[in-house]
């Protein structure tokens, strides 16, 4: 990777770092342990359930969370601060710092989830006391909610790109929501006629699937996930990550730094 | 070669959010700056000072016209490598220490890992912030970070450095820092274009100077040439009181302090005001021409072309 894409990307890390994010870890740590101290107690033969349900589902919020919310602020604070004016004046092309940016915010939302991870075996392993072989799938199911945070993070800095903080961050919640449900657009669309139909389905293919990419409760139901299942959604959630990258450089591109 | 070639640089801005208007920030600019130069761009607030840096940092596109910088055009990253740039009131990452950033910035422009450390320092000493390395820049005042923009600027050895308002924020040392280390960069060669509306630190320290006004360019030149340009004044004392009518038709301030009075008149009017003092038999003590500052051609430039007008008249 070009060098001063990886330099950005760190110091992008960096920030998020010292700007207190991963002190989100610290109340998922305190969720975590208290739903596993609680389940332990009220349920039974149900804790696995309960524990990669609610623990996947945790790190997927905390996940967005973030995603959006920093994801946002990539590009429009560092236009309103001007930090980036002494940044683009050097030998630093405008895709170099979105794509920059995107890689830093990935990386950050990897540690977390990786941190968060082991909240969840740790969770699971306290309140079944031995590790199964069906538990492998909740990586699967782990590696399916990074692909989310990458197209939400692409998304964020499309949005950011060209709109104000707030706006973008409607947009890229509604987006979630909206692709969170996709698969339910998609039978809409094939249940309605004529305009409706075509415009349906188009908005069912543009906004993201993350329906498709959610496999946490077969997972808790430890049903596996499909070789095939995981080579498409990476192949889609790489194409459209790398789509929405595109569509915030082409704006930025063309963008007047007032 | 010119080491900034300005042709016809102009900038319109659509502004309003339903009808939108076009609003000119900067009207074809055309401008050369010779290498090894220290070259004033002056104006008041709003002139299009930092509109003309932006365009030439390609912050901002410009609606016509073009510009190359050390031969190069503006978007060139081999001609970013070579400059360096301090945006007015600069704003850094805060979350950083100031070596952070300078090794951050040193990163982006190519300055190599063994070098780096070594420029870091030896830039932190050079504008006065040698024992601050290792603090936040949030614990930073607002002339100390004016202090950690120009050492950005001018950690990567560029041969061209774009300053816009440099002595924004600092303390009258301070200013005299930066006035000396312009000088320093100007002796190593260097290129040294900077935006001010301080009009005294142009005049000391330029060796020409643009000046501009409403996106427009008013004058170009050296500050000698541009100040003889301006319409010169004399200042008459003599002894008494009395002011002759005749004097005081000539236009001029007249000043009684004691027994001698003091008249600053156009140059264009000595002879007769010798001539009037001479007829009302008034001692004269002294015949002094006022020198012309860059003050009196700014203020001159600054004026509508009716107001200039009628003041030769």
């Amino acid at each position: 990777m070009n060098g001063r894409i990886v330099h950005i990307a760190s110091n992008t890390f960096r920030e998020a770092v010292r700007d207190r994010v991963l002190y989100n870890l610290i109340a998922f740590a305190l969720l975590m342990s208290g739903a596993a101290i609680l389940i332990g107690q009220i349920s039974i033969n149900i804790e696995r359930l309960v524990v990669i349900n609610l623990g996947l589902t945790a790190v997927s919020l905390f996940g967005i969370v973030i995603a959006i919310f920093i994801g946002i602020g990539l590009v429009s604070k560092e236009i309103e601060k001007r930090t980036l004016y002494t940044v683009l004046s050097r030998p630093v092309r405008r895709w170099e710092f979105i794509v920059g940016k995107f890689f830093g915010l990935a990386c950050t939302l990897v540690v977390n989830t990786v941190f968060m991870a082991i909240g969840v075996f740790g969770a699971l392993l306290y309140v079944s006391h031995h590790f199964q072989t069906a538990d492998g799938w909740v990586l699967v199911a782990l590696y399916f909610i990074i692909l989310q945070f990458l197209i939400i993070t692409s998304l964020a800095l499309l949005f950011s790109s060209f709109s104000s903080p707030l706006l973008a961050a409607v947009f890229a919640f509604s987006l979630f929501v909206i692709g969170t449900f996709a698969e339910d657009l998609r039978g809409f669309a094939a249940l309605t006629q004529g305009f409706t139909r075509w415009l349906a389905t188009g908005a069912a293919y543009i906004v993201p699937n993350f329906s498709a990419l959610n496999v946490i409760s077969s997972v808790a139901h430890q049903q596996p996930v499909a070789g095939q299942l995981i080579f498409y959604n990476t192949c889609y959630a790489l194409i459209y990550t790398a789509m929405a990258l595109c569509g915030a450089v082409l704006i930025f591109e063309h963008r007047n730094l007032k | 070669m010119a080491a900034i070639e300005i042709l016809g640089l102009e900038k319109t801005y659509n502004v309003g959010f339903w009808r939108k208007k076009p609003k000119c920030a900067l009207r074809p600019l055309h401008l050369a700056v010779e290498e090894g130069e220290i070259f004033g761009f002056l104006g008041p607030n709003g002139a299009g000072k930092t509109t003309t840096l932006k365009l030439l940092m390609g912050l901002v596109y410009p609606t016509g016209g073009s510009a190359r910088i050390l031969g190069m055009e503006i978007n060139d990253p081999r001609m970013k490598a070579q400059i360096g740039f301090l945006p007015e009131q600069p704003y850094f990452y805060d979350y950083l220490t100031a070596r952070e950033l300078l090794e951050y910035y040193g990163q982006l422009s190519g300055v190599a890992a063994k070098e780096r450390s070594r420029k870091v320092e030896a830039v932190l000493a050079r504008v006065g912030l040698p024992d601050v390395g290792g603090v936040q820049l949030r614990k930073f005042s607002k002339g100390m970070l004016q202090r950690v923009g120009i050492a950005q600027a001018i950690l990567h050895d560029p041969r061209l450095v774009f300053f816009d308002e440099p002595m924004s924020g600092l303390d009258p040392m301070g200013r005299r820092e930066v006035r000396d280390l312009m000088e320093q960069l100007k002796l190593e060669g260097k290129t040294v274009f900077f935006s001010t509306h301080i009009l005294s630190d142009a005049e000391a320290l330029c060796d020409r100077v643009a000046i501009i006004h409403l996106g427009e360019l008013r004058g170009v030149g050296r500050v000698a040439d541009l100040t003889a340009s301006v319409h010169g004044k004399v200042e008459l004392v003599w002894e008494g009181t009395a002011v002759p009518a005749a004097l005081r038709a000539l236009g001029g301030e007249c000043h009684v302090t004691g027994d001698t009075v003091r008249a600053v008149l156009p140059e264009a009017s000595q002879d007769a005001a010798i001539d009037a003092l001479r007829r009302e038999h008034l001692r004269l003590v002294s015949v002094i021409p006022v020198r012309t500052s860059l003050e009196d051609y700014f203020v001159q430039k600054l004026q509508p072309a009716g107001a200039v007008a009628g003041a030769r008249s």
